[in-house]
């Protein structure tokens, strides 16, 4: 096996470029598991823990350019603010050891339908992307083009992940994670959520419930319509149970995921309703505050 | 984080040394800061100059016929010094615990999925695994047998060992099996006497020992044809009785010492790498040093037995237990391993610490082709309190009585009698355990105002911020024997020598104990200051150079051990006491060492040790062997089969997300007597890790297995608790002296992890209303959506 350590980013795309099936390796809190159990013997790793400007983020016109290595620990401490969706679901990413090294790269280049940082990608809204970086030049991937299959993502052979660009929040964020432990466990469903306040939509994320990380499309509709017919935007006002309930089902009805060792298909629906349900009535109640401490 | 306090009767309790290092004193362990720190040297850690690495091919079907290996592509990869089948095995082909049915390197068939079929030795790991996949092997791929009808049914499902090989003295697809009738048995008479029936059926998952240093070691050549092998293990000797006939070598030809132990629990009483890294050594003249990975630890070594258990308790209507009809079938996988002694305490010690007038029990071990099963902390006792207990609580709810005052109504206590027809002859406080678990406050109710969701079911998973949490409090009560018992003459071995150095007196202890752990080696170094009156105390590195100490499991190292190591510093104390005599002459028969000095209880300080030794040191070994025991009878269970009893009590409080199916367990007390505390903050660890252990059954801890394949091979799917999911453990200790026992002491490891799972679950069916009749409890039982 080949071990590629380039100094710069210019010499890292060259490099993948000359070898499309090196596997970049930047916290290994993937790559190093997976090849410890034998899942992967890659021909080359690429090693980006040289190239510093990865792990720094930047704030410019209202979004957040996070860089693919910034660690899950320094998005807690640095862009709870920002990022609030994201931040949280940086707190149940592993132990305190992994979210030192992981970052948001790993994840997008793993495409883990049981990634922790999809669905608060997802929900952080539409205008999310994946800036992908090769020899060839540089792309914005829209989030919602991300994901293509089970471990795939739509990056080419030779492209290599710069950052993620992601909309400061402009309104409240929530993400909520199933494990059968209170700690250090892989997702058996996630789901994220976001109020976007500004152009009066909604976000939201499923994760481990279906091939991919999945955005709860119905549901986003049926919530924006009733918000937006409802004038809640601009009032505030209770949602009632039966918008929460009818929310919850629909994100429900979204997933279509599958019975394995760490869960079944029925109970990833089931507390997929009960995450959705409770997500959306803590962001409200919220945005509810924020409305009346501004009126 | 928790509250102790220790009580109990006076006189063997004063027993200490002016010493605050002797016994009763908390010394801390010697091992404890270099783990901490990460500088301890684990097996895992040794290297050997032009030492190769060992690895084997193991099987991917957990039942079929190999048709044939071809080893000729691995043998030519560079780096590769051997490759071995059972063909090159130069002694006998199978070894085992308690029956030797299991081959060294699989025999024209597989039995469960990981069994080992071929060796590699190359000079590096990596070169190692690629051959490993260059050994090609023609499966014939078999149905396996897995479930208690197929086995039960060898002439439709096949026989994982062919009647003809049979080794145990079971039959058809059994591997043990016992019987047991107490009083009446389970007679239309005895049931007319009952006014309330319960009856259950209960199952209990296969739980790992998930020790955190994987199987290793290092085999190294001698000179005179033997192997020095230096191994992670928990009975010395008993390795080396396994070992020696397969590798074609006198005992006295294969010796071993202990290397650093990352957690045991069971898990290290069977062989692993032993054999394997031997037999390449003695093939290659080269030492072999083999680590497993994690995965592969999954499939090294044996689980707890899984239980499907059928239990019928007729109670009076004032709540008096009148019979109990119970069988208990354990999965013990492909190959026997301790099948036989687990059956064995399943069966004795099914019924619980209660009086129960009339028994009928049946507890039998199958042969499937799952994973084999074998020791595991709880050894037998765990899956049955499960169910007992479980029995006691519906009970006391058909009753309507409280189920505390149920299960004192009916507790045992010393003088009365197990199903077994034993007469327990020491203490016995199952009464005073719950109740001292009962009178401890309870934790505060959750405050909904001022949350930390850390706290709470999903913690930092934010899965809820007081919705759908309702809090649940149970009890459980258990029993567990101490020492190997059905007449295991388990004895203990130990070398202690006095001499002076350096001008001081310094005592070495030398004993073949595994320290796995559990802090045996704190233990010794206390009892000798107390014995010799030192404070300097080595101890020496465990080998087989000395006698045999036993197996460090059934809590017995404290008692058996840690008894061989009194006896041999009285002998020696007596030894260097007489030798006082004859050089001085003294008459007084009140001699004794204190402080470095030999001491009249009536005349004072009469002279230094450091004076009386000179140059001369005493070096003396002693037995320490525990009473006699005896076989159950086949039939009827009877007989005087176990050393000693100990019990635990247990308080659960849990906090349930009813809506997602998640737990916190909040508080879980633990109430246990001790005997004696040799040192107290020791046997407050361990009832804590007791506790933890049981924790994880009750809520997390399941090997998955489909079709005979193990689906979670890992620490990513295998489950055990972390910091946020054990709760404060307050432990209530107890001191009521066991005349029988070295010091009154009474072994304390594994009660905690029979008795406190069921209270866990207790709480949770109290904050549910859900029946639960499996553990460990997965968030699908708790919501319907299995």
């Amino acid at each position: 096996m080949e071990f590629l350590r380039p100094a710069t980013w210019d010499e890292a795309l060259a490099a993948k470029a000359e070898h499309p099936t090196a596997l970049p390796i930047s916290g290994g809190t993937d790559v190093m598991v997976e090849m410890n159990f034998d899942v992967h013997r890659p021909s080359a790793l690429l090693d980006l823990n040289r190239i510093t400007e990865l792990t720094e983020w930047s704030i410019t016109d209202g979004v957040v350019r996070l860089g693919a290595a910034v660690p899950y620990s320094r998005i807690i401490d640095e862009l709870s603010e920002p990022l609030p969706g994201l931040a949280r679901a940086a707190h149940t990413v592993g132990s305190p050891q992994i979210r030192n090294r992981g970052g948001v790269g790993g994840n997008l280049g793993g495409a883990s339908p049981a990634g922790d940082a999809h669905p608060a990608l997802l929900a952080a809204g539409r205008d999310v992307y994946v800036e992908a970086c090769s020899v060839r030049g540089t792309r914005l991937i829209p989030i919602d083009e991300f994901y293509v299959g089970v471990k795939r993502n739509s990056l080419e052979k030779d492209e290599l992940i710069r950052s993620v660009f992601i909309p400061v929040a402009d309104g409240p964020q929530q993400f909520s994670k199933i494990g059968t432990r209170n700690a250090m466990v892989i997702a058996v469903c996630a789901f994220g959520f976001a109020l976007h306040p500004k152009n009066h939509t909604v976000g939201t994320g499923i994760g481990s419930a279906a091939p991919t990380p999945r955005r709860a499309v119905e549901a986003e509709q049926y919530l924006q319509g009733v918000l937006e017919e409802r004038g809640l935007w601009e009032s505030g006002d209770l949602l009632g149970t039966e918008v929460i309930q009818k929310f919850g089902e629909l994100v429900k009805a979204a997933a279509s995921p599958i019975d394995d060792v760490r869960g079944t298909a029925d109970y990833r629906r089931h507390s997929l309703a009960v995450m959705a349900r409770r997500t959306l009535t803590w962001t409200w109640n919220d945005y509810s505050k924020q409305i009346r401490s501004a009126a | 984080m928790s509250a102790r306090t220790i009580q109990g009767q006076k006189n063997l309790q004063d027993i200490t040394t002016g010493s605050p290092h002797g016994i009763g004193g908390s010394p801390l362990r010697p091992d404890g800061t270099l783990k901490v720190k990460g500088e301890f040297a684990y097996s895992s850690d040794m290297w050997h100059e032009d030492m190769l690495w060992g690895m084997a091919l193991r099987s991917p079907h957990p039942r079929a016929n190999i048709l044939s290996v071809d080893i000729s592509e691995a043998l030519k990869t560079p780096g590769v010094y051997a490759v071995l089948t059972h063909e090159d095995i130069p002694g006998s082909k199978y070894y085992g615990l308690e029956i030797q049915d299991q081959p060294a390197l699989a025999i024209d068939k597989v039995r469960y999925h990981g069994e080992a079929i071929a060796l590699v030795a190359a000079d590096h790991p990596e070169t190692a695994r690629r051959a490993v996949k260059k050994i090609k092997v023609e499966y014939e791929v078999l149905t396996p047998i897995t479930t208690e009808e197929q086995a039960l049914n060898p002439e439709v499902h096949g026989y994982v060992h062919e009647p003809h090989e049979y080794k145990s003295h079971g039959s058809g697809n059994i591997c043990h099996s016992q019987k047991l009738v107490y009083g009446k048995g389970v007679t239309d008479e005895v049931k007319a006497l009952a006014d309330v029936v319960v009856k259950g059926e209960y199952e209990v998952g296969m739980q790992d020992q998930a020790f955190l240093g994987p199987e290793s070691g290092l085999a190294v050549p001698a000179e005179d044809g033997g192997i020095d092998l230096y191994v992670a293990t928990q009975w010395l000797h008993v390795d080396r009785q396994q070992m020696a006939p397969v590798l074609g070598l006198p005992e006295e030809k294969v010796r071993l010492t202990l290397a650093g132990v990352g957690g045991a629990f069971g898990g290290r009483e069977d062989l692993s790498m032993q054999i394997h890294a031997s037999l390449l050594a003695q093939r290659t003249g080269k030492p072999v040093k083999i680590v497993y990975a994690r995965d592969e630890s999954f499939f090294g070594h044996v689980h707890r037995h899984p239980a499907k258990m059928s239990y019928e308790h007729g109670a009076t209507r004032d709540g008096k237990l009148v019979y109990s009809d119970v069988r208990l079938v354990l999965d013990g996988g492909a190959y026997a391993s301790a099948s036989p002694a687990v059956v064995g305490n399943a069966a004795s010690l099914g019924n619980g610490p209660y009086n129960i007038p009339n028994v009928r029990m049946e507890a039998i071990a199958l042969y499937t082709n799952n994973p084999s099963c074998g020791a595991m902390r709880g050894f037998g006792a765990v899956q049955a309190c499960f169910g007992y207990e479980t029995q006691m609580d519906r009970l006391a709810a058909e009753l309507g009585m409280d189920p505390v005052e149920l299960r004192q109504l009916n507790a045992m206590s010393e003088g009365d009698y197990l199903p077994t027809g034993q007469q327990i002859d020491s203490p016995a406080p199952v009464a005073e355990l719950l109740r001292r678990v009962k009178d401890m406050p309870l934790p505060p109710p959750l405050d909904l105002t001022n949350l930390d969701i850390r706290e709470l079911p999903g913690a930092l998973s934010n899965t809820s911020h007081g919705e759908g949490i309702v809090r649940g409090i149970g009890y459980s009560v258990g029993i567990k024997n101490v020492g190997f018992s059905e007449g295991f003459d388990d004895y203990s071995t130990a070398r202690v020598r006095l001499e002076v150095i350096g001008g001081e007196p310094v005592a070495m202890v030398h004993t073949a104990m595994a320290e796995v752990g559990q802090g045996g080696v704190t233990v010794h170094a206390q009892i000798a200051r107390t014995e010799l009156g030192v404070e300097q105390v080595t101890i020496h590195p465990a080998n087989t150079e000395v006698g045999s100490a036993g197996s460090t499991s059934a809590s017995r190292q404290t008692y058996m051990t840690g008894g061989a190591v009194k006896l041999a510093a009285e002998a020696v104390k007596y030894a260097l006491i007489e030798k006082g005599r004859k050089r001085y002459g003294w008459a007084q028969n009140d001699l004794n060492l204190v402080g470095g000095k030999v001491v009249s209880e009536s005349a004072g300080v009469l002279v230094p040790m450091v004076d009386l030794l000179g140059d001369e040191a005493i070096d003396l070994t002693r037995e320490h062997h525990h009473r006699p025991t005896e076989a159950f009878d086949k039939e009827t269970g009877q007989g005087f089969g176990h050393v000693q009893y100990t019990f635990c009590a247990n308080r659960a409080v849990v906090d349930v997300d009813v809506e997602l199916g998640l737990v916190k367990v909040v508080e879980l007390t633990a109430a246990q007597d001790v005997g004696k505390a040799l040192n107290p903050l020791s046997v407050v660890g361990q009832i804590q890790g007791g506790c933890t252990q049981a924790l994880g059954l009750a809520v997390m801890e399941e090997i998955i297995v489909k079709d005979g394949k193990v689906r979670n091979a890992s620490f990513t799917d295998y489950l055990i608790p972390t910091i946020l999911d054990v709760p404060p453990i307050p432990v209530d200790v107890l001191e009521l002296p066991d005349p029988n026992a070295p010091y009154g002491l009474r072994g304390v490891g594994e009660a905690p992890t029979v008795s406190a799972t069921p209270s866990i679950v207790a709480a949770i069916r109290q904050a549910t209303g859900i029946a639960l009749n499996r553990i460990p409890v997965r968030p699908e039982h708790l919501t319907g959506t299995l």
